[in-house]
Order: structure tokens, then sequence, then C-alpha cells
């Protein structure tokens, strides 16, 4: 070592700093923090899963599988799973197609574009528990114009809260939903969709393409990626959304609006059982890698054609 | 264009604006409507008097104020640590290689992918065991964390952007790494810097399950605990509720205001302009 040139040793303190040390020197604060506040809870949510434990009775320990046993018998969990789809399928769809549709008018050129593009988006920058709040209220006879609109339109046979109605209930916080969503779709695809380069239009007109064609074969193929990637992503994100069921319905009445997350959150916030709460937590947890895995293989299957 | 299909395409702008903005025309029609023509003309479209009353009842006899300056304290903390900590961590994925890189991107898009309330248990028993239950810190550090792997790879894109000549000339100027970030790059990442720190106080601003979980005692419950236990106890005044959910919409509103012109061009392509 000692032989070596000063300057070759400081030229390797260098080289270690630029590029082993240094970037972890500015990454430590995120990873610390991730790893102090995710990644460690998330490995004792799982154990939790394994164990009794209750904040209201003390003890408990390992039980095994217990947990979840108890959850195959407990038709709350069924009635959940199945609400979880209706509740993730209804809201994804609407969201989607609304939200295309918006992408595609404010692509086009309309007098006021930035004041109604900023009205338009508004919802998404509302926060959750205020959505939910002001639906509810929409939906409520006694202060609300819904009722009526809805008995008026003969959808309702009389102006009642459809919110305590356990037949159509979920679809309270579906509307709130679709509301709240269709910013995001409108967004990310408008922004795909300025990306597609008008000379392609133009050679499609010149051609005698008609409208649909154009967007048949030109807008769709082009977005698709954009469409695949975030339709994704957000089935994920509505499956794991219990904000707005919550304040909405609290899961009521008779279980008719609980999804899964609902349900993780009331046995954990309400009963505060922990153990029970993470079981439910691993199953949702193993729906949607089972979810993310199918796509994989489609995604591999399709690209394969 | 035939005029069958401009008018078509203005209303559907006109219903899209409709949907969009009705929800929040009721919540502010119901707040200004006086206490006693709130049943009568509870569906009108627009009460026949207006009143601010219920604002000033909500400032002065609620604790909605408190509840207010609590959020207040909390989404800017966390806006401004988050943004300081992803600056940092975009910042090394933007300019460096390393080993190791792909496992963290990996672990940040998983946090974003997991049920969150998968961690709500642990969490309440760790924070427990610290003592900081009912503490706004503690929940400055949760948000903090669950918003890093978004906000950094926000600060990436922006990152990005900037033209890694710019640092390496000034460094071959005679400036250190830090003095040509401090001279050179931060000012141009401002606009980056000022969404992110928008996106993260809108999402803190408006957390709500955490909270609840977390937070139990009047004094240092945040708005969205603070307005739903006021709407569990009182479900009646809801003049006051509704003036309140107003008064909660204005900060998002501001910030959204400011953060609009990056949603669609920022946020997708990364381009910032210098």
């Amino acid at each position: 070592m000692s032989r070596k040139a000063p300057g070759e040793i400081r030229a390797r303190r260098s080289f270690y700093w630029r590029y082993v040390l240094e970037p972890y020197f500015y990454l430590a604060p995120a990873i610390l923090l991730i790893a102090g506040v995710m990644v460690v809870p998330l490995v004792i949510g799982i154990s939790y899963s394994f164990q009794s434990v209750r904040l209201l009775r003390p003890g408990g320990g390992f039980v095994g599988l217990e947990n979840y046993l108890d959850l195959w018998s407990d038709r709350k969990f069924w009635i959940a799973l199945e609400n979880t789809f209706v509740w993730t399928i209804g809201s994804i769809s609407f969201q989607f197609l609304l939200g295309l549709g918006l992408a595609l008018l404010l692509n086009t050129r309309f007098h006021g574009k930035r004041l109604i593009q900023s009205l338009v988006f508004l919802p998404w920058a509302v926060p959750t528990f205020l959505s939910a709040l002001a639906w509810a209220w929409l939906f409520n006879p006694t202060i609300g114009p819904l009722p009526h609109w809805l008995t008026a339109m003969g959808i309702l046979g009389e102006p009642q809260n459809i919110l305590g109605d356990p037949e159509l209930a979920i679809w309270g916080p579906i509307v709130a939903n679709i509301w709240f969503g269709i910013p995001f779709f409108a967004i990310t695809l408008l922004a795909a969709l300025q990306s597609i380069p008008a000379e392609l239009y133009e050679a499609a007109e010149i051609d005698g393409a008609s409208p649909w064609q154009r967007f048949t074969k030109i807008t769709l193929p082009f977005l698709a990626p954009m469409i695949a990637i975030t339709v994704m992503l957000r089935t994920i994100w509505i499956a794991n959304f219990a904000d707005l069921i919550f304040v909405m319905t609290g899961g009521g009445p008779a279980n008719s609006t609980q999804i899964l997350s609902t349900y993780i959150f009331t046995t954990a916030f309400k009963k505060l059982d922990f153990g029970y709460a993470s079981a439910i937590a691993v199953a949702l947890l193993i729906l949607l890698l089972i979810y993310a895995a199918i796509l994989l293989v489609l995604r591999r299957r399709l690209v394969k054609i | 264009m035939n005029p069958a299909l401009t008018t078509g395409k203005y209303l559907a702008i006109a219903g899209y604006v409709g949907f969009a903005m009705f929800p929040l025309f009721w919540l502010l029609k119901i707040a200004v409507t006086p206490d006693k023509l709130v049943f009568t003309e509870g569906t009108a479209l627009w009460p026949s008097a207006m009143t601010l009353d219920n604002f000033r009842r909500v400032l002065t006899q609620t604790d909605f104020l408190s509840y207010f300056t609590n959020s207040l304290i909390v989404s800017l903390s966390t806006a401004a640590v988050t943004t300081m900590i992803a600056a940092a961590a975009g910042y090394a994925f933007s300019r460096f290689h390393f080993r190791g890189k792909p496992v963290i991107i990996a672990v940040m898009l998983v946090t974003q992918m997991f049920p969150l309330l998968m961690i709500i248990a642990p969490i309440y028993s760790i924070i427990a065991k610290l003592g900081l239950l009912n503490s706004l810190s503690s929940l400055i550090i949760v948000y903090t964390a669950f918003n890093i792997p978004f906000a950094t790879f926000l600060m990436q894109s922006f990152f990005d952007g900037i033209p890694g000549d710019l640092e390496e000339a000034a460094m071959i100027d005679g400036c250190s790494r830090f003095q040509a970030l401090r001279k050179v790059i931060f000012p141009l990442t401002l606009p980056g810097l000022g969404a992110t720190l928008g996106f993260v106080f809108t999402a803190a601003w408006s957390e709500l399950l955490f909270a609840l979980m977390l937070i139990s005692s009047n004094d240092t419950m945040t708005f969205p605990v603070g307005l739903l236990t006021f709407v569990s106890k009182f479900s009646v005044d809801w003049g006051q509720m509704m003036a309140a959910g107003v008064m909660a919409l204005v900060p998002s509103c501001l910030f959204f205001l400011f953060i609009q012109r990056y949603l669609v061009q920022g946020l997708t392509s990364g381009a910032v302009k210098g």
C-alpha cells in the first residue's frame, strides 16, 4: 500500500465516493424512512396474521392458521370479496370511459379551454373525505336533490336515500368514485394524446380515412400502452381505496357496501383485532398479486402474437 | 365541422363541467343557506336568502380553527420534508448508475401497489410503543414515508429534464458538486420542487384513515378527523358542516391552481423549461 502514489489512493477514494457511496448518501433518508415506516411494518403485519393480537384482550401469541380458518368460514369476508369486484369493476369502467371521452374533448380546440380544463380537473384535488361527505349529502333526500331527481326520472319509486337501501347502496360510493377518478384518466390520456404526431392524422385525412377510422387505426393503437398501464395500476388502487365507502356508508347497511379494504379498516379501527385485520389484508394482497400475475401472463401472450 | 357535431361537442363539455362542479356548488349552496330555510328550500337550486352566519359560527363556536391549524402544520411539514428527501433521492436516481439501484426502484414501486391499510395495525403498535399516539409528529413521519416514493419519481423526472452537462460544466469551472447544485441546478428545479410540494401537500391534507387510527384526542385532530367526528356527533347542523367543508376546500384548490399547469405536460413527459 505504502508504495502506491498518493494520487492513486486519492483517485481510488474518489472513485468509491463517486460511484459507490455518493448516491447512497443522497438516498439514505428516503431508504431509512421507507424501510422503517413501510417495509418493517409490512413484515410485522404479515406476522400478525398468524397471531392473536387484540388490544381489548391482552395475551394472545401465535395461533398458526387460526385467523385464516376463521376467514374461510366468515360470511362477511365472502360478501366483502364479492363487493370488492362490483366496486372495482363498476368504478374503473366508468372512470376510464368517461375519462377517455373527456381527454378526446380536451384534445380538440374550443373557446375557454384553459378555464374548462381547470374546472373539470378540480374533483381530483378535492380531499377524498370531502368528496365522500358531499356525495353522501347529495344522496340525502332532506338536503340533497338527487333522490328527487331520480324519482322524477322514474328510477326510484319514492325519494329515498339509496345509501340506506342494501340493494342500491354500493352505487352511491361508486358514483362518488367515478366523479373523483375521471380527471386522473383524462389527465394521463390527454398527455398520451398530445404525444401522437399530428402528421399521422393529416396523412390519414388525405388518404380519405373517416374520423372513426382515424380513431380506431391511429388514436387507439397509440393510446393502448398508456391505457394498459393506467387501468392496471388504477384497478389495484381502487381495490385498496377505502375512504369513500368508509365515510359514506361505513360498509353498511347490512354489509352491502363492505369491501375488503373497509373490512380491514373497521376490524382494526373499531374492533382493534389486529391479527384478524392482518389476515384479511394478506388475503387482499394475495388477490392483487394473482391479478398482477394474470396481467403479466396476458401481456406476454399478446406481445407474442 | 358540421354544426350538429359542434353542438354535440359543446353539450358534452357542458355535461362534464356540470358533473364536476355540481357537488361543490351544492356544498357552497347549503353553506350560505340560512338555518330556517335549509329544510323548506333544501332541494331548491339557490336559496331565497343568503347568509355567512354558518362560516362565522364554525370559526367562533367550534374547534374547526384548531383542526385547520393542525392540518396545516401536518401538511406543510410533510410537504417540506418529503420534497427535500425526495429531491435528494430523485437526484441520485437521475444522475448516478450504481449497484442496487434496480432493487431500490422496485421496492419503491411495490410500496405504491400493496394495500397501505395492511400496515395500519403494525404502525399503530409501533407508534404506541414510542409513545407518539395523538401527536402531530407521528402523522408527519408516516405521511412523509408514504409520499416519498411518488415524490422521488416525480423529482427524478424533473432532474432528467435538466442536462447533466450543466453541473459538470460548473464542476469543471471549480464548483464542488454541492455548489453546482445550489447555484445551477436548484434554480432550474424550482418549478419541479413547487409541483412536488403541491402534490404532497394535497395528499397529506386529505388523508383520513391513518389519522383516525393514530389521533383520538380533540387537541391534535386534523381536519378530516375533526369534521368526521363532528358529523357523527351533531349530524343535524348541515349549514355548519358544509361551511367547514367549503373552508377545507380552499387550500386544496389553491394548490391545485398552482400545480395544474404542470399536470399534463410536466408529469408525463418530465420536461421542464428552464
